[in-house]
């Protein structure tokens, strides 16, 4: 069972989210993450789904969403080398004094930005692969992770590969 | 300026429909305006089920794209069922529905109803047309989709507001609809199909194993050509049958949860097995892991997704059935005979023949294959779900494909009878005799009232045991004889069929049963043959589910054979 990154190219049409959910619920697979919006081709949305099983499933998910018309290419990323990255937003209770200060030195070594100050609260924005974001989720907890929110993964082909050229 | 139900009217003959199966309702009366002197004759139903399996059993037997009509809400829902039923037989179909207003989608109007959302995982595609301006285009794509590829159905819902808004006409050229996303592939690789040539020519015990995928690409011809070649015996699924002569040498007739023993003998001793246009479905594989035990698998199937889904191949190969088996048998050299497994199969075949209990009682199976005798090569066979539907894939003789409409994938009990006015119209110079159960055919009975209304000359005959028979089989079987809830009283379709202006007879005896069939036969309408048949009747050979198959229950039958 290992996690893979599947980047979806659809059409940019509505249902076209529904079509590509329902299917996993539909067929017993488990969505990790989801991410959507606009890519670089007009009337075509990139969704970057995280999903996790056996070779066998994955391959099914695979055959499957290709399936559907309003796909237009699948490729499985996690097989080859790529970037990957997720961006959060933590809302951390930091009042004035030395509790503030130590978070703004956390954010700063994992050069994450604060975004919002408010009397009592910081709103920390940091990008980064999951783990980097387990970690510093990990260090800000102590001093009271209030909301958290995060965008589900998105990747690319490292080097010239493109989904569309179809490598 | 035209509006957009007399867009969909054209659109529709554009695609060559001739006939719609439907029922009218608030939004669609737009469409029912356009369709009151349209070239289009359009079957008003009893029941929306009924459409889109009149419209289902149109397109397996003609090999076109069925189409039907409802209007939105309970209509657009009593469509579901065989939506599903096409979907998992792979039938092309196209249902139009009507759909509230655009300005009051979402807004829990009047009969509304999500129904794309509702059918998105019962068929190939679906549209809400939310612009006139796009429906051209919509008709186009969606019929494309339907009758390409896997084929299957696909649904178009029609808010009132888009038929009746006026738009400029857009009547372009007949351009192919531009899908990125659908691509079908017909060919087979050229070195898989050289693979699979390779393990055929090196097989000992070869076996063919062909589903419904080889009748929707009319590839029987090659299919058996390819058999003959290779002296390769041929196992068809329930979808399959027909692909093969019945009494062709090398058939094997059906395999499976109920097919013939030999079938399953010859498929666990194999070496080979080529796989066509089948998805190995848990009610032809029992246990999935004895399945074929011994044997390399070639896999052939236009839709991807089948391939691996519930057995790895050795070969797979992508593609239409027709074209596949062309090229594959353009490399097959001569003939290539298996003497020593031919006589193998041939002693199955000989020590272990369909039976049944030929008693002077009136038993299911003698009544079919009465109506086999009777028939000859002529007739379409449409069946019920159940012990019905079994026997008659044991016992019909068929000669040739489309000759078998059966619910297969989803076993929808009440599909029969109103699938076979859709036959009718498909073949219209045929006999279409339907087999049901007392339980199947009260599904769907109101569509007595269609079949009086249009004349429609179909031929109904009730194995009539009062038992919800298969389940009391496995009630008998496997629950102690605990018959729950599957007992039904009397009835008196005679009776019913003569309340709707319908010639009908009962009968009770074996020695009256041919005569019965050939004043049915003869009769220029409609009619209904109410047989009351010895009532605990199994069918066998049965494997229980999740057996391995070649462990067969085969009951205690000992006198009639079959020929």
């Amino acid at each position: 069972m290992t996690a893979h990154i599947f980047s979806v190219l659809v059409e940019d049409s509505p249902g076209v989210l529904s079509r590509v959910t329902g299917l996993f619920s539909r067929r017993g697979f488990n969505i990790e993450s989801l991410a959507v919006g606009h890519c670089e081709q007009p009337d075509t949305s990139r969704i970057t789904i995280v999903v996790t099983g056996n070779d066998v499933q994955i391959e099914q998910v695979k055959k499957q969403l290709n399936k559907l018309i309003e796909v237009i290419k699948v490729l499985d990323i996690s097989e080859s080398e790529h970037v990957e990255r997720e961006l959060a937003l933590m809302k951390v209770r930091a009042g004035p004094g030395e509790a503030r200060s130590e978070v703004m030195q956390i954010a700063g070594i994992f050069r994450a930005k604060i975004i919002d100050v408010g009397s009592d609260t910081l709103v920390v924005e940091v990008t980064g692969d999951s783990g980097k974001i387990a970690a510093i989720e990990d260090l800000l907890k102590p001093y009271g992770v209030l909301e958290l929110v995060r965008t589900g993964k998105i990747a690319l082909q490292r080097g010239s590969a493109t989904v569309s050229s179809g490598r | 300026m035209k509006s957009g139900a007399q867009i969909l009217i054209e659109g529709l003959t554009e695609q060559g429909v001739d006939i719609i199966f439907g029922y009218p309702g608030g939004v669609v009366l737009p469409i029912y305006d356009e369709l009151y002197d349209a070239d289009i004759r359009h079957i008003l139903v009893r029941h929306e089920q009924a459409a889109i399996h009149a419209a289902d059993g149109y397109a397996r037997a003609s090999g076109k794209t069925g189409v039907c009509l409802a209007t939105s809400g309970p209509g657009a829902c009593n469509l579901v069922t065989g939506l599903a039923t096409a979907y998992m037989d792979s039938i092309p179909v196209v249902a139009i529905t009507g759909q509230v207003p655009t300005s009051l989608l979402g807004n829990d109007a009047f009969q509304e109803s999500d129904i794309t959302g509702i059918t998105m995982p019962v068929t190939k595609h679906n549209y809400l047309v939310t612009d006139a301006r796009d429906l051209k285009r919509i008709i186009r794509e969606a019929f494309h989709i339907a009758s390409t590829g896997r084929k299957g159905p696909v649904l178009i819902d029609l808010p009132k507001d888009v038929c009746t808004s006026m738009v400029p006409d857009v009547d372009g050229p007949d351009e192919q609809p531009r899908l990125r996303g659908y691509k079908p592939k017909y060919q087979g690789h050229s070195k898989m199909i050289q693979r699979a040539v390779d393990l055929l020519l090196q097989a000992k015990r070869p076996v063919i194993y062909a589903g419904g995928g080889v009748i929707s690409s009319d590839a029987s011809a090659e299919l058996v050509a390819l058999a003959e070649k290779m002296c390769m015996p041929v196992t068809t699924t329930l979808m399959g049958l027909g692909c093969i002569p019945t009494d062709h040498p090398l058939n094997l007739g059906m395999l499976g949860m109920h097919g013939t023993e030999y079938a399953n003998y010859a498929i666990t001793e194999s070496d080979l097995l080529f796989s066509i246009g089948v998805r190995f479905d848990d009610r032809v594989t029992g246990k999935i892991e004895a399945f074929a035990p011994q044997a390399k698998i070639i896999h052939i199937d236009i839709d991807p997704a089948e391939i691996g889904k519930n057995k790895q191949p050795d070969v797979p190969i992508v593609g239409d059935a027709k074209s596949v088996l062309s090229d594959i048998l353009k490399k097959i050299p001569e003939s290539c005979p298996h003497p020593e497994w031919s006589e193998k199969v041939a002693m199955w075949k000989k020590n272990h023949p369909l039976r049944y209990t030929s008693d002077g009682k009136l038993h299911p199976q003698f009544v079919i294959k009465t109506l086999a005798d009777v028939l000859g090569e002529k007739g379409i066979i449409v069946s019920e779900v159940g012990q019905n539907q079994m026997w008659t894939a044991q016992w019909f003789k068929f000669t040739r494909p489309r000759q078998w409409i059966s619910s297969g994938g989803l076993g929808t009990m009440g599909y029969g009878f109103p699938a076979s006015m859709g036959v009718h119209f498909a073949c219209p110079d045929q006999p279409v005799f339907v087999l049901a159960g007392d339980g199947s055919f009260q599904m769907n009975i109101q569509e007595l009232g269609t079949v009086a209304q249009y004349n429609i000359p179909v031929k109904v005959i009730v194995l009539n045991n009062q038992y919800l028979g298969m389940v009391r089989q496995w009630q008998q079987l496997f629950y102690e004889r605990r018959y729950s809830y599957t007992e039904l009283p009397e009835v008196h379709f005679e009776r019913i069929a003569k309340a709707y202006g319908i010639e009908a007879a009962t009968v009770r005896n074996a020695s009256d049963v041919e005569a019965a069939i050939r004043t049915a036969l003869a009769h220029p309408g409609p009619y209904v043959l109410d047989v009351r048949v010895e009532r605990e009747e199994n069918v066998f050979p049965m494997v229980p589910a999740g057996a391995n198959i070649s462990e067969m229950i085969v009951g205690h039958h000992t006198e009639h054979e079959e020929e």
